[in-house]
């Protein structure tokens, strides 16, 4: 086992959700390459290779559009996430890329104190890891376990 | 409570007044299963699309009740009731398949896909031994079956005999304005489904509400989607139940929000991406958003490129799931493929638009139970339900609670 790179791996994870529960959204797209990829979906349209997320995005310009949006433009009320990630596999490296799937359980927490499992699932990524630069996601695939959601999906997971 | 309430009768206002109760009242949500969900209206069930050949099956919901839709060994499309004729247990438990047969998991009873029993586990018993009578006639007690339409790929059910033809009950406008968005045979892009926080009805009245859209939503407005100053109008049935908002997407590069300092225009908000936004006039008419629904729970909608059909599932007085199924065509080459999915990012529980009216539905219902006797005013563009050439009006809501008032007998 590359100690070395597992270590890259969950640090790039932990960093990633500490920032999105710490609401400093803004950080949130440079956890991306310029032209990385991210979208949500269900493992129910995973499943059935649907094509379908309910957030889908191909540039770090458009995460960066979806937190303008959610600071400035969207009306949701105020809330939080906390983010349990784990039980992370390492998978093949290719051209300078590792892959990586790894579960999630978000609970979220409103405003009033009300605090709910709001969502599970699991991540899959591809990372770049080459040479000494940081870490980042070429490819987040969110695949939430349920095709379900509570009310709205404002924060991302 | 007061008396009135306690005797539901409706304000002496009408249609412009809307008191708080219907969010909040148990026995009326109990009324309504019978009276509208099973009674004489047409529920949304699924897209044909969703049952792609023969012993193909899908669950749908009439209200709460469940109910699984079918297309036969033959091909015809069939649907009833999800319960078994012996012990009422549920009898499909997955939400789609492929299966010649039913076989409920309790007793091992068996249907067709037309939701005819065809077979009871030892029903002459063992060795002469057990079994049923031989008058005994279960077959009586099987899953009520629902009369289906098929219009333009959208299958509609019924469970009432009285029921008038879909057409009928839809209006010829509101046909038109259906085969007009599936232009096409529909292929499946997915689904998924947005709880709410509130009563079904709340939820109807946000889609036949063309006044809210661009007050509500930011995105809409500053982007000029749908702003009430471009050109459109809403056509409403004559039943009240099925309505159509609708826009130009031609930009009026009006400032009527700015100067009126609408919280929903934002000068200083752009996109970095526009290419979220990009679409293409695929319908040749110029009409950038249509909004279509159908009493009691049913919505097409047409955002540019981005169609789904929306089915509203009561699951309790205060909870409504929202089940979202997007689609384009079978004739869609890649790029219009991929505007549909990138437009995606506007809808659903995550969409810059509709992540809103999860939102502002609760706010309703949270507020309203406290206040079962106040009124909503429902008064813009007056009192009526006629159509209208603008969307600054309220006309749809009325026409929501027109029809629902004749079904309630309220």
């Amino acid at each position: 086992m590359d100690i070395a790179l597992h270590f890259k791996v969950h640090d790039l994870n932990a960093r990633y959700v500490h920032a999105l529960d710490a609401d400093r959204l803004e950080e949130w797209p440079d956890f991306f390459v310029e032209d990385g990829r991210y979208r949500v979906t269900t493992a129910e349209n995973f499943e059935r290779g649907l094509p379908l997320s309910m957030i889908y995005a191909t540039s770090r310009a458009m995460l960066r559009d979806r937190v303008n949006a959610l600071r400035n433009a969207n009306v949701y009320e105020s809330q939080r996430y906390r983010h349990a990630v784990g039980a992370t596999l390492i998978g093949a490296i290719e051209n300078g890329a590792v892959r990586a799937v790894s579960n999630f359980m978000v609970a979220r927490i409103m405003h009033t104190g009300e605090t709910t499992l709001f969502a599970t699932g699991r991540y899959e990524d591809r990372i770049t890891i080459a040479g000494d630069a940081a870490p980042r996601f070429i490819e987040k695939t969110v695949i939430l376990d349920s095709r379900q959601i509570d009310t709205l999906l404002a924060i991302p997971l | 409570m007061t008396v009135a309430a306690a005797a539901r009768q409706w304000p002496a206002d009408g249609l412009k007044r809307v008191p708080y109760w219907v969010y909040s009242d148990r026995d009326l949500y109990e009324a309504e299963q019978e009276r509208i969900f099973h009674g004489p209206t047409w529920n949304f069930l699924c897209l044909e699309a969703e049952l792609p050949g023969p012993n193909t099956y899908r669950r749908s919901n009439l209200g709460e009740m469940s109910v699984v839709v079918a297309r036969d060994k033959d091909g015809a499309i069939r649907a009833f009731e999800n319960r078994c004729a012996h012990r009422g247990s549920l009898l499909c438990l997955h939400e789609r398949g492929e299966a010649k047969e039913i076989v409920c998991v309790y007793h091992n009873w068996t249907y067709d896909l037309a939701g005819n029993l065809t077979g009871v586990a030892f029903r002459r018993g063992l060795g002469g031994k057990g079994g049923m009578p031989p008058d005994a006639k279960p077959e009586a007690h099987g899953p009520r079956k629902l009369r289906v339409e098929n219009l333009a790929g959208l299958l509609f059910g019924t469970l009432s005999a009285d029921t008038p033809p879909l057409d009928d009950y839809l209006g010829a406008e509101i046909v038109a304005r259906i085969r007009r968005v599936m232009r096409a045979p529909a292929k499946l892009l997915g689904g998924y489904s947005q709880m709410l926080p509130n009563n079904w009805k709340l939820y109807m009245e946000n889609v036949k509400d063309s006044y809210h859209a661009s007050l509500l939503h930011a995105f809409f407005t500053t982007f000029r989607l749908n702003r009430l100053s471009q050109k459109g109008g809403v056509v409403i049935n004559e039943s009240g139940g099925g309505h159509i908002s609708y826009s130009m997407a031609a930009d009026v590069a009006g400032k009527e929000y700015e100067q009126a300092g609408m919280r929903s225009a934002h000068d200083d908000f752009h996109l970095e991406a526009p290419e979220l936004l990009k679409s293409v006039d695929e319908f040749g008419d110029g009409v950038g958003l249509q909004i279509l629904g159908v009493f009691p729970g049913f919505v097409l909608q047409q955002i540019r490129n981005s169609l789904a059909v929306r089915r509203v599932v009561p699951q309790g007085l205060e909870k409504t799931e929202l089940v979202w199924t997007c689609f384009g065509f079978t004739t869609d080459d890649e790029a219009l493929a991929e505007l549909r999915l990138r437009q995606a990012n506007l809808i659903g529980p995550a969409g810059y638009i509709s992540m809103e009216d999860g939102a502002a539905t609760g706010f309703v219902q949270r507020s309203a139970r406290s206040a079962p006797d106040a009124l909503s005013v429902v008064e813009m563009g007056g009192h009526g339900t006629a159509s209208e050439d603008n969307r600054v009006t309220e006309a749809a809501v009325r026409g929501f609670w027109k029809d629902y008032r004749r079904h309630m007998g309220l």
